[in-house]
């Protein structure tokens, strides 16, 4: 029988006793709030994955009280869910929500704030951990941080106190290693969550099983097998009415810097030790810090990048980058970028990983794509068929979540023609049970004390490291940008990265 | 040997149908389909996550299919309904094939076999149903009403047997029937997933180490629930014996049909009790209490919203809250125990076991 110190009762439950929690959102009345984060803790309060005993508390700047905060909620969670919200759970969860009004950068807020908490805490008649999610703008987290330590809102000592911050993490190396130092002046790196949301999405979290659980592929994963690997985010929206922010970030920091790096890390990394936070953290630092910082004159080498021009999409014609609502004029910022990077390792020296990440191209695909070697000798005629292609394994990230391999088989028929063929898992069909969105694993995850999914203060120091170069090198160029037409699949100059015989996978 | 087949969209729903027909027939009749659907909609792809096979009375098959149309999400990849009339002497079949839009251009198709056979056929019924499932899926039995001589022969062909110990009016039977199933098979056992929600609350009440010490001084464990849901008592009180290394004894029924009796906790004894609740409308748990020599007690009871939870601790002090989670009814229920046949519980057997020596 398991000791005491283990808690017998939790063997064989899925779902995992968590720790009685606050659960403080600065920020409750902003998008991310509105549309993710209420949504998703009424998912797991639905679902019963909330903690036996949970509080919520809004922080915002908009002048309103507890009830009017409830009702706002309430708003949120109905046009969001993914479950048809169950009045009963709704209206049990709401009791436990309270509001606090105040600037973030306003002590008397976190006074407040302090005073309430304890208040829940005496209520209960328990410690309740606290977990401080900063769904701000970037420019408050330090703010929040400091503020929170100079009220003695950093740390308990009978409670776990947790701060998770929203991405972006910084713009730049030099501004992430000083957000870096502002929290680590006041918390402790576990209790830091930076978040990711791509690493909660399931399919991002199976590349681990697909590698790790899976005999098949370990002996082909590394130089002697692998041509190239692609790793791409493509999206057919614009920019909408994110032009402000937009602009002044572009694809490198949305997306490669974070998102991207993200999969190449999961990708090329070593089998962790174990699959506790800090193993699978450091496998993934040690694959960042093998890839050699491109210099000033490599940039242009290995990265590309472009704005899109006015083009049909989604069946209508839609203006370029620089006609977009709120853009700057004769803008500089890239919608799409694409790179050749190497990780240069005992496993990968030489094989080349493109990445590439635009808005408004031909259609809207996350996924991997590894191109293994072609066989050393074509025994089979090739004319009339459509050739022998090098075996493609194709991980879906979204939509269509899934793996492909891509074989080569006979045409039937009397004569000894080939094409290639697909193997195909789908998520869709082979799972009875629906994917939790990304935030519901995520907050449960900062809930749990679990960091595994989470970004370490080094992990993101090192996608800065690679960034950086190239940031800077573009900031030197002067020019408008190439363009693509809008609704395509890019620029032309992306071609030129890819060596010998890769080419991009057509979207 | 008549056979017709016919497409209907929207919404997209196909059929074959054919008169005292045989295996190979409703199987070619099935490829026919897949193939139309194929041919019609690229991004078209059937489920493959499992093959339930639902041994049925003919009376009853409308209300076992409407039962499975309910589990929305969790509906297995291919169903195939065995509904047994007595006295036919031939087997006349339905197939459908059911697609559903999942978004981005991929339509997943579900599949249900139906078959109407005689009482002579479950004799041989492996045969008829091999040829109908998918080769290397789980393949999950369900026999709701009864019929455990089709259940037999099916077990050869079963991975996992879903079965509702409520089900069965006599408590011994239902616990015999479940240990003796469990040599056999996997057994997904709905009473055992309606105390689910419990066994997570009671768990993660003792979650905290200052609360985990009270684990070993339970004295007292009282189960209230529907008058026929029993099993799910005894199971739940098994779960907590098991997990806690309690060895029960038989319980004894009282006037008021309580179920009494004691476990051997170390060198204490704790006291179980079954209390039927009259008032309990939904099958399953209505409650629990557990209580601590020291005077520490948990409350749990269904409540508008989750469960509602009351603590008194042995200064007095008394705390209440509700515990999130919404009701997931007699259709989440039911889609619970289909999915769990792709998961394994390894502590419904050691529960089922004290179970099986609280009613000896």
């Amino acid at each position: 029988m398991a000791t005491i110190q283990e808690n017998p009762l939790v063997e064989g439950l899925e779902r995992l006793p968590v720790h009685p929690t606050t659960l403080v959102i600065f920020g409750a009345t902003g998008d991310l709030a509105h549309r993710k984060l209420l949504p998703a803790v009424y998912n797991l309060a639905h679902e019963g994955a909330l903690p036996e005993r949970f509080n919520l508390v809004g922080v915002a700047r908009r002048e309103m009280d507890d009830d009017a905060f409830r009702a706002t909620a309430r708003d949120s969670i109905r046009q969001y869910s993914r479950t048809r919200p169950d009045e009963s759970v709704l209206g049990a969860l709401l009791e436990r929500v309270r509001y606090v009004r105040g600037s973030f950068d306003d002590a008397g807020v976190y006074r407040r704030l302090g005073a309430l908490a304890s208040e829940l805490d005496e209520e209960a008649g328990i410690p309740f951990n606290r977990v401080f999610y900063l769904a701000t703008a970037p420019t408050f987290f330090e703010t929040i941080a400091e503020l929170l330590g100079a009220h003695g809102l950093d740390a308990r000592e009978d409670a776990e106190v947790r701060i998770v911050v929203e991405k972006p993490f910084g713009r730049d190396l030099a501004s992430a290693r000083q957000l870096n130092e502002a929290l680590l002046s006041v918390f402790e790196e576990r209790q830091i969550y930076r978040i990711d949301h791509y690493l909660g999405k399931e399919t991002v979290q199976n590349l681990l099983v697909m590698r790790f659980a899976n005999g098949i592929f370990e002996p082909l994963w590394n130089r002697g097998y692998v041509d190239y690997v692609e790793i791409t985010a493509a999206e057919d929206i614009g920019i909408g009415s994110r032009a402000g922010y937009y602009d002044r970030t572009g694809a490198l920091r949305d997306i490669v810097q974070n998102h991207l790096l993200q999969l190449l890390t999961l990708l090329c990394m070593e089998p962790p030790v174990s699959f506790s936070a800090d193993e699978v953290r450091s496998e993934k630092v040690k694959v960042l810090r093998a890839i050699r910082p491109p210099s000033p004159d490599e940039v242009p080498e290995i990265a590309v990048r472009a704005q899109y021009g006015p083009g049909v999409a989604e069946g209508r014609e839609v203006p370029g980058y620089l006609d977009e609502e709120g853009v700057a004029p004769g803008s500089g910022t890239e919608t799409y970028v694409a790179l050749r990077l190497e990780v240069e390792n005992w496993r990968w020296a030489g094989v080349p990983v493109y990445l590439r990440a635009g808005k408004r191209l031909a259609r809207k695909v996350t996924e991997i794509a590894v191109t293994l070697k072609p066989v050393p000798h074509l025994a089979f005629q090739q004319s009339g068929s459509l050739g022998v292609q090098p075996n493609q394994l194709v991980l879906t990230v979204q939509p269509n979540e899934g793996v492909s391999l891509s074989l080569v088989a006979k045409i039937p028929g009397a004569r000894m023609r080939v094409r290639p063929v697909s193997m195909d898992f789908l998520y869709g069909t082979s799972f009875l049970s629906q994917s939790p969105e990304a935030y519901e694993r995520l907050i449960l995850d900062t809930m749990r004390g679990d960091a595994t999914l989470f970004a370490r203060a080094d992990e993101v120091e090192a996608a800065w490291s690679l960034v950086d170069p190239i940031l800077e090198a573009w900031s030197r160029t002067a020019g408008p940008l190439p363009t693509y037409e809008a609704g395509s699949s890019g620029p032309a100059e992306a071609d030129r990265l890819l060596l010998g015989g890769a080419r991009w996978r057509q979207l | 040997m008549e056979a017709a087949l016919t497409a209907v969209e929207p919404p997209s729903t196909a059929r074959w149908y054919a008169e005292d027909t045989t295996p190979s027939a409703i199987e070619a009749g099935l490829r026919e389909l897949l193939g139309q659907q194929h041919a019609r909609h690229a991004g078209y792809a059937p489920a493959r996550v499992l093959n339930l096979v639902a041994v049925v009375d003919r009376p009853w098959r409308g209300e076992v299919v409407n039962r499975l149309e309910r589990v929305g999400r969790y509906h297995p990849s291919r169903t195939v309904v065995c509904a047994v009339q007595p006295g036919k002497r031939t087997l006349d079949a339905w197939a459908t094939l059911t697609a559903t839009a999942a978004g981005d251009g991929l339509t997943v198709a579900q599949e249900r076999v139906e078959i109407e056979l005689g009482e002579r056929h479950l004799e041989g019924l492996a045969a008829i149903v091999d040829p109908l499932i998918l080769a290397d899926l789980t393949t999950m039995v369900w026999s709701p009403h009864g019929h455990d001589d089709a259940v037999d022969e099916l077990l050869p062909l079963a991975d996992v047997v879903l079965l509702d110990s409520l089900d069965l009016p006599d408590m011994r039977a239902a616990v015999a029937r479940a240990c003796r199933l469990s040599e056999e098979a996997y057994v997904v056992d709905l009473a055992w997933l309606r105390s689910t929600p419990w066994r997570e609350r009671v768990a993660a009440t003792f979650d905290p180490p200052r609360w985990r010490p009270a684990l070993r001084e339970l004295t007292r464990v009282t189960v209230r629930h529907r008058p026929d849901s029993t099993v799910s008592g005894l199971l739940f009180s098994g779960w907590l014996c098991s997990r806690l290394g309690w060895s029960p004894g038989s319980l004894a029924p009282r006037p008021d049909r309580a179920l009494v009796g004691s476990a051997r906790a170390g060198k204490t004894k704790a006291r179980i009790e079954l209390l039927p609740d009259p008032q309990m409308t939904a099958p399953g748990l209505a409650g629990v209490t557990l209580e601590t020599a020291s005077g520490l007690s948990l409350s749990l009871d269904r409540s508008p919203g989750g469960l509602s939870a009351r603590r008194g601790t042995p200064d007095g002090r008394e705390s209440a809250w509700i515990v999130l989670g919404a009701s997931r009814g007699e259709p989440g229920i039911l889609g619970e125990g289909i999915r769990q046949a792709l998961l394994r519980d390894p502590t419904y057997r050691p529960a089922l076991a004290c179970a099986e020596r609280m009613v000896a």
